[in-house]
């Protein structure tokens, strides 16, 4: 069991839950410092939406133990409530009223008196730039807007911790860019944030911590950097043009490192684990390969992505499906990356 | 800044007067969110108000003139309130329908996850219901007026029907909150609303003396709640020898207090599993 660490916001560890013969958590430990962001992936079903809801005293654990804020979820329920806010891919706003009465009857809900209410909920439509639209009908509202009164919906109380589950999902683009940098002043303020994501990018540009859950487990944590090492860090890969060359390519790249290129033969393509000695070995190799005389195209060193980690420790790619709902609202990253 | 503020509010365990006052103001101010939606959209005042208006001109005019109705009122008095009743009765499709989309849409869930008082979703939900079906009983008394419907029986009379025909619709409503949260989805929500509530309104002695119906028939429609409703409710309207109190508002009491009983901690149930 962790020990009790007054700096951690969310304290779980052992958690169990299983619902008749369908084990949706089995043994999840983690814990969350004060003001970080914690992301959480996994693919569907893998059991982040289970994890939040008990983390949200929307179900009770088979066994284990989650402390929020010092409070646990199941014994001090009520103190719990008072000190979190919750947001998911389901909005909790009342499409046929206004965003400004959307989020004082939300306020007046978490007991906050009339004019408190007024002037936070003012307060949020000004800074998640909904002011203009505060006395529409929330269903006149895009999409954007919509996810962003629900997300000030919950933050309404001013909750010191704050669960997002797959907060940018559907959005668009610039949707997505907005949401990220709301949340990332939210957390400069000191809120402490857990995210589930399915988008590996959102994970790594918004999270200090990750933790992968696939099958109701823990399978792999860290930082975004040390998860990316441990697939074995840098990838250095590069095109022979002139097929003749290439056994003289993999001669000369051969001692890099202690893990032996891989080569496409196809593609005429090479790469080389190089760990996390990344531009020593791409120096390195560029005067191995200009000594021994090759010449070489796409020359590069590529960090791996955190699909590349997902890969490795699920074993399988990031759901599909998502991927083709994703790539359906918004270009890929690789045309984007030739548009621009 | 209003981190201390906000750590003092979380450690303060409120007491349970604090707790009642929290359940009584939440349940307020869902009832108010409630209404607030109600008269935001056209469709559900069209579907709550205009279409039980429709049954009595239709009803009145129509069916009216072949229907031969006991009582010195005419059809129009012996309708109004079968009428009425109905009204409550399919009133509460509403009721079914939003807790069903409030289940499927994570609504409950992230009212759970809030300090509020659990019961202020259901609690709300039933008083905003009751107050727009006195609402549209009272438009219907008006438009009732308006084609000839008189109450006979007294202002007494007249206000002990309003209140039964108040009562029979929040027992309706706790059946219907049970099986929207059961069944949270909308369109299976609605056939199945359409099942017990038609034949049971239908059948019963809300439009039709139960005499004119075959044999086999009576005996279901005789014996009822809604047509002890409807009889009682007919007697505070009307009175005299036609339309006797007893023993239907007993019965019906009886039986109201009997669905209530049943259907209202099903429905706490559905509502704490909801998810």
């Amino acid at each position: 069991m962790a020990a009790q660490n007054d700096d951690d916001a969310i304290e779980v560890s052992g958690l169990h839950k299983s619902f008749g013969k369908v084990h949706a958590l089995r043994g999840i430990d983690f814990s969350v410092p004060r003001g970080t962001v914690l992301g959480m992936l996994g693919p569907n079903g893998a059991g982040k939406t289970t994890a939040v809801r008990v983390l949200t005293t929307l179900l009770r654990p088979d066994s284990g133990r989650v402390v929020i804020e010092g409070y646990d979820v199941v014994r001090d329920a009520a103190a719990v409530r008072r000190c979190i806010g919750l947001a998911g891919q389901a909005t909790a706003i009342q499409l046929e009223l206004t965003g400004r009465e959307n989020l004082e009857i939300m306020g007046r809900l978490n007991h906050m008196d009339r004019r408190t209410v007024r002037g936070r909920a003012a307060t949020l439509l000004e800074r998640f730039d909904i002011a203009d639209a505060a006395d529409r009908p929330a269903k006149t509202y895009s999409g954007g807007m919509q996810r962003r009164l629900d997300l000030a919906a919950s933050l309404i109380a001013e909750p010191s911790v704050l669960f997002l589950d797959e907060p940018t999902t559907g959005l668009d683009p610039y949707g997505r860019l907005g949401m990220w940098g709301i949340l990332r002043e939210l957390v400069e303020r000191g809120t402490t944030l857990l995210l589930t994501t399915q988008y590996l990018d959102e994970a790594d540009e918004l999270a200090n911590t990750i933790v992968v859950v696939d099958r109701g487990e823990v399978i792999a944590s860290g930082t975004p950097n040390e998860l990316k090492d441990q697939v074995g860090g840098d990838l250095l890969e590069f095109t022979v043009p002139d097929r003749a060359q290439l056994d003289d390519a993999v001669r000369a790249v051969g001692g890099l490192s202690e893990a032996s290129p891989t080569v496409d033969p196809e593609a005429r393509r090479i790469k080389v684990p190089v760990g996390s000695r990344g531009s020593t070995a791409l120096v390195e190799a560029v005067r191995r390969l200009d000594a021994a005389g090759v010449e070489t195209e796409d020359l590069a060193l590529h960090r791996p992505s955190l699909d590349d980690v997902f890969l490795a420790v699920t074993g399988h790619a990031a759901e599909s499906s998502s991927d083709a709902a994703r790539n359906a609202e918004m270009p890929s990253k690789t045309s984007a990356g030739v548009a621009s | 800044m209003t981190v201390i503020a906000a750590q003092a509010r979380i450690r303060a365990r409120p007491s349970a007067a604090q707790m009642a006052r929290w359940a009584i103001s939440d349940s307020l101010v869902m009832t108010r969110r409630n209404l607030l939606v109600w008269l935001r959209v056209p469709a559900y005042i069209v579907f709550t108000v205009v279409q039980p208006v429709i049954f009595v001109l239709l009803f009145r005019y129509v069916f009216g003139g072949a229907i031969h109705a006991p009582g010195s009122g005419g059809y129009v008095s012996y309708l109004m309130p079968g009428i009425i009743g109905q009204t409550a009765a399919f009133a509460t499709f509403a009721t079914a329908i939003a807790l069903a989309q409030e289940a499927t849409k994570g609504v409950i869930d992230r009212f759970r996850a809030m300090p509020m008082a659990r019961s202020a979703v259901l609690a709300g939900r039933l008083i905003a219901d009751s107050i727009r079906m006195l609402i549209v009983i009272l438009v219907i008394i008006g438009v009732g007026y308006a084609v000839g419907f008189r109450f006979q029986n007294g202002v007494v009379g007249a206000i002990g029907m309003v209140l039964l025909a108040e009562l029979f619709g929040i027992a309706v409503c706790s059946v219907s909150a049970f099986v929207g949260l059961a069944i949270k989805d909308e369109e299976s929500v609605q056939a199945f609303g359409l099942i017990w509530i038609f034949p049971l309104t239908f059948v019963s002695s809300a439009f039709v003396p139960i005499a004119t119906m075959p044999g086999w028939l009576q005996v279901f429609a005789n014996n009822q709640p809604v047509t002890l409703v409807i009889n009682a409710m007919r007697a505070m309207a009307l009175g005299g020898p036609e339309f006797p109190l007893n023993p239907a508002l007993w019965e019906s009491l009886v039986w109201l207090a009997g669905v209530m009983i049943v259907f209202t901690p099903l429905a706490v149930r559905s509502y704490r599993r909801v998810g």
